[in-house]
């Protein structure tokens, strides 16, 4: 599980975070929702430690990240995996590579371990004999994959996905929604999306938390977020036409 | 002064938490390729022209009967192992390698390979970058070296062909009064040269924020910065080291 407490972060005289307070459990697919500018990326960056908060703290199970020392946070990071929006797959390295790469750096694993590992990751989110081929050869969608493959190619307990559907069509971003949720499930990680998707919200969102404009506004689930009553949550629920339409019959 | 202080902060942060010595071991053979093999012939071109021009214009500008030919050579090669083969070398790699450096670095950091490596617990600039350091000062040295030699080479080849001096007059004009710790002050500022142009060159790419026209920018401004610094140090070392 992974608990914020309090989290505020300001860049010059704009507030992008505060007070941000929430919980996010093991075993099911969090995400963190609100329209662009609302400081969804910047919290999560703020959980990752790419970016230091002014004030609050993040536990990683009990475990204080923002207040760690090196060694500790090191560690943590270890625990960690992350889907970056594009992909953030290295360019010189061909996919076989990027995803070694965790394995490389952080274990002792032989040669033969970690190539198994990798095809067995790759197998798993559905990507096989693209070893050889580099980054710029394959299509986004398969990007994000690779990604995802990175991401858990060590022994992770917690996934972070950042905007996992930028740039996809409406049929990958649900194969990619989907492969998140059984990841997440068969693994059992603390798993935080976010998102402005709204069909991976309906989708996946078994713990939701609504932004706007810095601040927590709502927090539920798919099952009660059309009915949640918050009204800036329904104007960017119903935003687009067909979604008025839908609401209108609802 | 602020973006003084960032320099040297990013140049202490290279220092703290480093990978194994292995992965640094491949990289920096890598970037040697990249920074010093991939520049041969673009410093080959460039150093034996300017040998050769070195040559014709300090005969043109050398025509008395006092002066004797051999003079041509012994100016000649004063000229490339002091200054240019040193100098104008930094100025071309400046332009090649710094902004591959910068442009590498940057795109990684827009398309948030950067933040990728950082999320994986290794520090971002030791892997990037320090390799890049260490290859630009193993390897610029030797691109010096050959660049001295070549632009030794094109002068003669000038000199000779055209008649301003005889093969003869010019090995001797090159041997004469040669004094061997030029040599050593070229290597030392062609180490100097190598770590300012790519340790500015790395934290112009680095902090690249935006998309690709500031990749562009950083690209740009490294080339800028870096040739501003290779001949502010070139001045300062001639003074330290030459007085």
């Amino acid at each position: 599980m992974i608990e914020i407490n309090n989290i505020s972060k300001s860049f010059g005289d704009n507030h992008v975070l505060q007070d941000i307070s929430g919980k996010f459990e093991r075993g099911i697919t969090n995400l963190i929702i609100g329209a662009s500018g609302t400081g969804k990326s910047v919290l999560l960056k703020c959980i990752v430690g790419l970016v230091i908060p002014e004030e609050g703290e993040v536990l990683y199970d009990g475990r204080a990240f923002l207040k760690a020392d090196k060694d500790e946070k090191s560690q943590m990071r270890r625990e960690i995996g992350m889907l970056f929006q594009g992909g953030a797959l290295f360019d010189s390295k061909n996919i076989e590579e990027n995803v070694m790469f965790p394995l490389d750096l952080l274990t002792d694993m032989k040669k033969d371990e970690k190539l198994d590992r990798v095809n067995n990751v790759l197998s798993r989110v559905g990507l096989e004999n693209i070893n050889k081929k580099m980054p710029a050869e394959i299509s986004g969608g398969q990007k994000k994959r690779v990604g995802i493959a990175r991401a858990i190619v060590n022994d992770i307990n917690y996934l972070f996905c950042d905007e996992p559907n930028s740039g996809l069509d409406p049929r990958t971003s649900l194969l990619i929604d989907e492969l998140i949720q059984e990841i997440t499930h068969e693994l059992n990680v603390t798993t935080i999306v976010v998102t402005h998707d709204m069909n991976s919200v309906m989708g996946i969102g078994e713990h939701i938390m609504y932004l706007a404009k810095g601040k927590k506004l709502w927090e539920g689930n798919s099952d009660n977020i059309l009915t949640s009553g918050q009204e800036d949550l329904e104007d960017f629920i119903f935003a687009s036409k067909f979604m008025k339409k839908l609401r209108k019959t609802l | 002064m602020k973006s003084i202080g960032a320099y040297f902060i990013f140049l202490g942060s290279m220092f703290v938490r480093r990978e194994s010595f292995s992965s640094y071991f491949k990289l920096t053979i890598n970037e040697c390729i990249s920074i010093g093999w991939n520049s041969i012939l673009i410093v080959a071109i460039t150093s034996t022209f300017m040998g050769a021009v070195t040559t014709v214009q300090t005969a043109y500008n050398l025509v008395s009967p006092l002066i004797q030919n051999y003079v041509v050579a012994q100016v000649t090669r004063e000229m490339v192992v002091l200054e240019l083969a040193p100098t104008i070398t930094a100025i071309v790699i400046a332009g090649k390698v710094g902004s591959s450096i910068a442009g590498g670095l940057g795109t990684m950091r827009i398309t948030e390979q950067i933040d990728a490596l950082e999320v994986m617990g290794v520090n971002a600039s030791s892997y990037l970058v320090l390799p890049k350091i260490v290859a630009a000062m193993i390897m610029y040295p030797l691109l010096v070296i050959l660049a001295g030699f070549l632009a030794l080479y094109g002068g003669y080849i000038a000199g000779t062909f055209t008649g301003i001096l005889t093969e003869t007059e010019y090995i001797y004009g090159i041997r004469i009064d040669f004094n061997p710790y030029t040599v050593q002050f070229a290597l030392i500022k062609s180490l100097v040269f190598a770590f300012l142009i790519a340790s500015i060159s790395a934290f112009q790419g680095f902090f690249t924020t935006g998309g690709a026209l500031e990749v562009g920018q950083s690209s740009t401004s490294a080339v800028t910065k870096s040739c501003i610094a290779v001949l502010l140090a070139d001045y300062v070392l001639a003074e330290l080291l030459l007085n």
